[in-house]
């Protein structure tokens, strides 16, 4: 209806009732009504392609599943964002439409964005977080030890603010050090790159140089909600931190709050000033630690001398006087030598006891004498019975040997008329032995023969002569 | 024992060779001559220790960044 009552007046072609626009005329009128109509407008979406053009503006598209729309962030907006453009991210932006009538387009002119919900933001944060883990990033073995005592502390929060006076206020408290502030955006589209730059140019710093070069760097940020905190999530800012030489406490916002940057920190505190109690011990404390331990030493080496000479007094008192150490051998001594006079006299004595003992006894030898003559006589008289009696065994021994001798004898076979002829000593049993002078013993006595020719009828040449004369 | 000059010991680590000196003296097992040696650089360890925690300086300074973001200088910082 605006349309109409705006429209211009009716052209040429007056014989029709709808009045002719011209191109510019009718882009004209786009703008002013979408202008006037969605002069302030929220709008949900998800954030298509971000481009970052070098002239500071930025350039996206808010989508849902079935429209898109061009959206832009003028450099001087872009930088007071709350949340930086991601691709992915779910968001409302506010803002207002505006047309490009030279292109026949119309887009979104953002003033704001805020995350379309907690939810959304923080299943990004969850991706982040495990694909900055899955490259080592959060490792416990990145993480460097604190210094005890650091000489100089960089602090990397936003100069002005609670955050930086009650670090400050700790440190005095407990030992007053060197403190450079870094200064930084601590929330905006600004702070993750300034917190990144910090956290670089603070590695960056030699050492001796005119800024001095810190020994362990905090980065602080009070509380505040999930987007105050987002720069602390971003990427840039993981990384600066894990790339830091320099050991890093991150304090972020408050106990329940955390931030990317907390798992890269070497150490994390839950608040800005629990980071300050990490960074330095307390002074008073050390001060009287040193004191004790300076009072220990002293007594610990006087202790050891003290220590010694106790020792040394009772070792001399249990150390015995000379001539107790030989007492006792002295003692012996003296009972040996007393023992030796006596001991050669009793020897002397024994041994004359010994002899006179030995001496000869002529009652025990005549005692002897007559055990041994009785014995002999003993003997003696039993040597004739025995011998007789030996005597007459033996005679009728041989007196029956005799008899069986004589029933052996040839002289009884002499007896019964046989003779034995001899020749000289030898007897002659055959023909061939005989002598021309032979003996012939007969039972009754001997005669001398002597051989003649052998008999007449010799039945053969040699016939034994001695036979036929024995026969 | 007698690695690292006491004057170039950080605070930590002087207390912690002053700690080891003391308890060895305290246990009274260093030889006599070596006790004195001992207790002279435990003293050194002290002050050294004393030194450090003399130096109690605050100074707060604030970073001056240049046109291209790179640090300039320091300037005091009064955050109260």
């Amino acid at each position: 209806m605006d349309l109409i009552d705006d429209a211009p007046d009716p052209g040429p072609d007056a014989g029709d009732n709808n009045p002719a626009f011209t191109v510019s005329e009718i882009a004209g009128a786009v703008k002013r009504v979408i202008e006037g109509e969605f002069g302030r407008v929220r709008i949900r979406g998800e954030i298509g392609r971000v481009s970052r053009p070098a002239s500071g503006h930025l350039y996206f598209n808010l989508k849902d599943d079935r429209a898109s729309l061009d959206a832009v962030v003028w450099r001087g907006q872009a930088a007071r964002l709350s949340v930086r453009p991601e691709e992915g991210l779910e968001v409302v932006a506010t803002g207002r439409l505006t047309t490009f009538p030279g292109a026949s387009k119309y887009q979104l002119v953002v003033e704001d964005m805020a995350p379309a919900g907690a939810g959304a933001l923080m299943a990004m944060l969850e991706a982040r977080r495990k694909a900055l883990a899955a490259e080592g990033l959060f490792d416990a073995a990145r993480k460097r030890p604190v210094p005890y005592l650091p000489e100089v502390i960089g602090v990397i929060t936003s100069p002005s603010g609670a955050v930086i006076r009650d670090i400050l206020h700790r440190l005095r408290d407990r030992f007053p050090r060197r403190v450079v502030v870094w200064p930084v955006a601590v929330q905006g589209q600004a702070c993750a790159p300034e917190v990144a730059r910090a956290i670089a140019g603070f590695n960056a710093l030699p050492a001796g140089g005119p800024v001095p070069r810190p020994d362990v760097l905090i980065v602080a940020r009070g509380g505040g909600s999930l987007e105050d905190l987002w720069g602390f999530n971003e990427e840039i800012v993981v990384r600066a931190a894990a790339a830091s030489t320099i050991p890093l406490i991150s304090a972020v916002g408050h106990e329940t709050d955390t931030t990317l940057i907390d798992h890269a920190a070497d150490l994390r505190a839950p608040t800005p000033t629990a980071a300050a109690e990490l960074a330095v011990p307390v002074r008073a404390e050390l001060l009287a630690q040193v004191a004790g331990l300076g009072g220990r030493l002293t007594t610990g080496a006087a202790q050891g001398v003290q220590r010694r000479r106790q020792r040394l007094a009772d070792l001399s008192r249990a150390l015995p006087r000379p001539e107790r150490l030989i007492e006792g051998a002295v003692q012996r001594l003296d009972q040996v030598a007393a023992r030796l006079a006596v001991a050669l006299r009793g020897g002397q004595q024994a041994r004359r006891l010994r002899l006179a003992r030995l001496v000869l006894q002529p009652a025990a030898l005549r005692q002897r004498l007559r055990g041994e003559g009785r014995t002999l006589q003993g003997l003696a008289a039993r040597l004739a019975p025995a011998l007789a009696r030996r005597v007459a065994e033996r005679r009728a021994r041989v007196d029956s040997l005799a008899r069986v001798l004589g029933s052996l004898s040839y002289t009884g076979t002499l007896a019964r008329g046989f003779a034995v002829v001899r020749a000289g000593e030898r007897i002659v049993t055959r023909a061939a032995y005989a002598a021309p002078l032979m003996e012939v013993e007969f039972a009754d006595g001997r005669v001398t023969v002597q051989a003649g020719p052998p008999p007449r009828r010799p039945r053969r040449d040699e016939a034994p002569p001695e036979q036929g004369s024995l026969l | 024992m007698a690695g690292k000059q006491v004057g170039e010991m950080s605070f930590e680590e002087a207390l912690g060779e002053l700690e080891a000196v003391v308890g060895r003296l305290e246990r009274g097992e260093v030889a006599l001559e070596d006790s004195i040696a001992l207790y002279e650089r435990g003293a050194a360890l002290k002050a050294r220790c004393e030194a450090k925690l003399a130096e109690a300086e605050e100074k707060v300074a604030k970073i001056t960044l240049s046109a291209d973001g790179q640090p300039a200088g320091t300037v005091p910082l009064d955050a109260d």
